[in-house]
């Protein structure tokens, strides 16, 4: 994947570009922009695609001034601004739909269109989300993915904990990476969402896949409570990777709700 | 050379297959292997044994502080000291110490260390590590990129707090206070001496050099592995120019001593091996949570010791005496090797790991008098041309209350003054 650079209020930030037409920004979760390839070729193909990476992902500049929630959510309308992007497609995955829920409730009148793809932000007592901190890599796939052997596969390939140098860029990456997460999403990936929910006015698609067992589907259900006029597609045989396991199916269940609305 | 006694306070009674059924020994410890009427004896006993050493000549005795551990029942290492206070006159009290990133304000620590200090007379040597991610991250939630900054500003407040005289307002990110002004204030100004245990990250070093703060290696892992670290640790001070004094570092060791080698390996080897094999079988996931440790720190190389790669085998009495995690054997050997340990290392003061696992109180007893008589004493004059550096120990007064002083009952009508 290639990325540019631009210039943020606070940090340099890495970012995908592809297709043109309507812009639609994508935020990526925790576990980075690796897995989305594909995701982001076929949405390049109708929309013109942004995928900023987070301070500390792939090879981007950590950013020690982000803490909080409210910092991670100006900071995804400083990189819109920043792109000079009007009125974006706002698209975000798991910890990416977290931070794409937050803007557009702070922000409502600039968003009209919100795609949250397994997002977390919430909590149910009753479900909880499992520890991904304290998860060894060979537990993720189980989480990850509805099929676990070829998730692994993607996920863990080219991991070889037996090789120090290896072992050591891998502890770095993802001290980087998943240290950013963990600002947001440790130790309950929680930060009050629920109760700004209600000022979201864009049309809202929630995606999940049905076999997720890292963001249960029982919390699409909790999303579609708190927003009322959110529409939910529920995706077979895919895991919490659900725009890897099923791309075809995310990109159609975009398509077909948004091509309705252009017409009405 | 000043040692200090030490018991981590091990949950003796985990199962034989506690390994096998359980994932860890800290965090998600199954609460059931707790039972609070044997804890009654076990605290009872262990408090009992760091008053003995006391009674020993040991320069301190030391409490430190986990959270939901096995091996570890001190989480509050403050309450375990405040008994001590009452109970002791001359030892110091070492807690190595409390994590001021945890508490809320850390003003608390400021206070309940200044209270410990004016109990005892200026006996504390107080100690502010970070905590290991277990403690801090998993049990007690803080966001592990943020521990650092969190814990720097604890230590600016308690430091102002101390220095401080007159009330003031602290404005900082995690702490918001309009009135500082802590009551009552440590005997020892204008704070006692503090001790930092770290786990060998560069910022740890230099943020004891920067404060004249003593650096702790507490490692589970002896002397032979701690040497390219501590190696580490002295280049940086030689770096930033600071004089080499061996008591700007400690280091903690297991120590066993018998009559001979051979009796301290049959009196102590279960001990030993209960706590190497069953007190550190940690879930390697809870080791290092993603941002605690800092990227320069992995860079180096510096990993949780929780986590070997390897796992922790199961390891045997030779294992651990020939790798250096434990120091064992008559007193000659233990003699030679903690002389080899200290100088090596370049260290003025040791925690000495004298309880070790489920071990009984009568073999700790003669395991630590062993030390006190035969080893101790023979150890006592390296870095004699330091001896004057008393920049890392407390300073109590000479005078100091005793304990059960009260007058006798058939005084007290004429001391307060009654007519006969």
């Amino acid at each position: 994947m290639d990325f540019k650079t631009i210039q943020t209020a606070r940090v340099p930030v890495r970012y995908f570009e592809a297709g043109s037409g309507r812009p639609l920004v994508f935020l990526h979760g925790a576990g980075g922009l690796d897995l989305d390839q594909n995701f982001l070729n076929a949405l390049a193909r109708k929309f013109h695609v942004y995928a900023p990476l987070l301070p500390g992902y792939g090879d981007s500049e950590e950013c020690a001034e982000l803490r909080d929630m409210l910092d991670f959510t100006l900071h995804g309308w400083d990189i819109i601004d920043a792109l000079g992007v009007r009125d974006p497609i706002l698209v975000g995955h798991s910890m990416g739909g977290m931070i794409a829920a937050e803007m557009a409730a702070v922000s409502p009148h600039d968003v009209s269109r919100l795609v949250l793809i397994a997002p977390a932000g919430l909590w149910l007592d009753e479900h909880p989300i499992p520890d991904l901190f304290s998860a060894m890599p060979f537990e993720l796939p189980h989480y990850l993915f509805h099929d676990e052997a070829a998730g692994a596969k993607a996920f863990t390939g080219n991991i070889d904990l037996t090789d120090p140098a290896f072992l050591q860029a891998f502890l770095v990456r993802n001290a980087r990476q998943l240290g950013a997460a963990g600002k947001i999403l440790f130790p309950i990936p929680e930060r009050g969402l629920r109760e700004r929910l209600y000022r979201i006015k864009a049309r809202t698609l929630l995606i999940w896949g049905q076999s997720d067992r890292l963001v249960p589907p029982v919390y699409a259900q909790a999303f579609q409570r708190a927003l009322p006029h959110a529409e939910l597609v529920l995706i077979k045989e895919a895991g919490h990777m659900v725009a890897f396991e099923k791309t075809a199916d995310v990109i159609g269940a975009i398509d077909r709700v948004f091509d309705e609305q252009y017409v009405a | 050379m000043k040692f200090t006694w030490f018991n981590l306070m091990p949950w003796p009674y985990l199962p034989d297959d506690f390994r096998e059924k359980h994932r860890s020994v800290w965090v998600d410890i199954d609460s059931k292997l707790f039972d609070p009427v044997k804890s009654h004896e076990v605290y009872n006993t262990y408090l009992d044994l760091l008053e003995y050493a006391a009674t020993l000549g040991f320069d301190a005795i030391g409490a430190n502080e986990h959270h939901q551990n096995g091996y570890g029942l001190m989480p509050s290492p403050n309450l375990i000291a405040a008994a001590l206070a009452r109970r002791t006159e001359d030892v110091a009290l070492l807690v190595l110490g409390a994590s001021i990133a945890l508490y809320n304000p850390p003003l608390r620590v400021a206070e309940e260390f200044a209270m410990l200090d004016c109990i005892t007379g200026g006996r504390l040597v107080a100690g502010f590590p970070v905590g290991t991610s277990m403690d801090t991250n998993f049990c007690y939630g803080t966001i592990p990129a943020l521990t650092r900054e969190k814990y720097r500003e604890a230590h600016e407040l308690i430091m102002r707090a101390w220095h401080e005289r007159e009330p003031f307002a602290f404005n900082g990110r995690y702490n918001k206070l309009r009135y500082v002004n802590i009551w009552p204030r440590p005997i020892q100004q204008p704070h006692p001496p503090i001790h930092i245990p770290g786990g060998g990250s560069i910022e740890t070093w230099d943020f004891c050099l920067d404060n004249t703060y003593s650096y702790s290696y507490l490692s589970f892992t002896g002397y032979l592995r701690a040497k390219t670290l501590m190696e580490g640790y002295w280049e940086r001070v030689a770096q930033r120019k600071a004089d080499a004094s061996p008591f700007r570092a400690g280091f903690a060791q297991t120590i066993c001593v018998a009559d001979t080698d051979e009796e301290a390996e049959r009196l102590y080897s279960p001990h030993v091996n209960y706590f190497y094999n069953r007190c550190l079988h940690v879930y390697p996931g809870f080791a290092d949570a993603p941002g605690y440790r800092t990227i320069k720190t992995i860079q180096k190389g510096v990993l949780s010791q929780y986590a070997p790669l390897a796992g922790f085998a199961n390891l045997t009495w030779k294992d651990l005496v020939e790798g250096g995690h434990i120091i064992a054997g008559s007193p000659e050997t233990v003699r030679q090797r903690m002389e080899d340990m200290i100088k090596g290392l370049h260290v003025g003061n040791v925690f000495c790991l004298l309880h070790v696992g489920d071990m009984p109180k009568e073999k700790c007893m003669y395991s630590t008098k062993l030390f006190a008589d035969k080893v101790m004493p023979k150890l006592r004059g390296i870095f004699s041309e330091y001896a004057d550096d008393n920049r890392f120990w407390c300073k109590p007064l000479a005078k100091r209350a005793r304990p059960g002083s009260l007058p006798a009952q058939l005084e007290i009508r004429e001391l307060a003054g009654k007519e006969a």
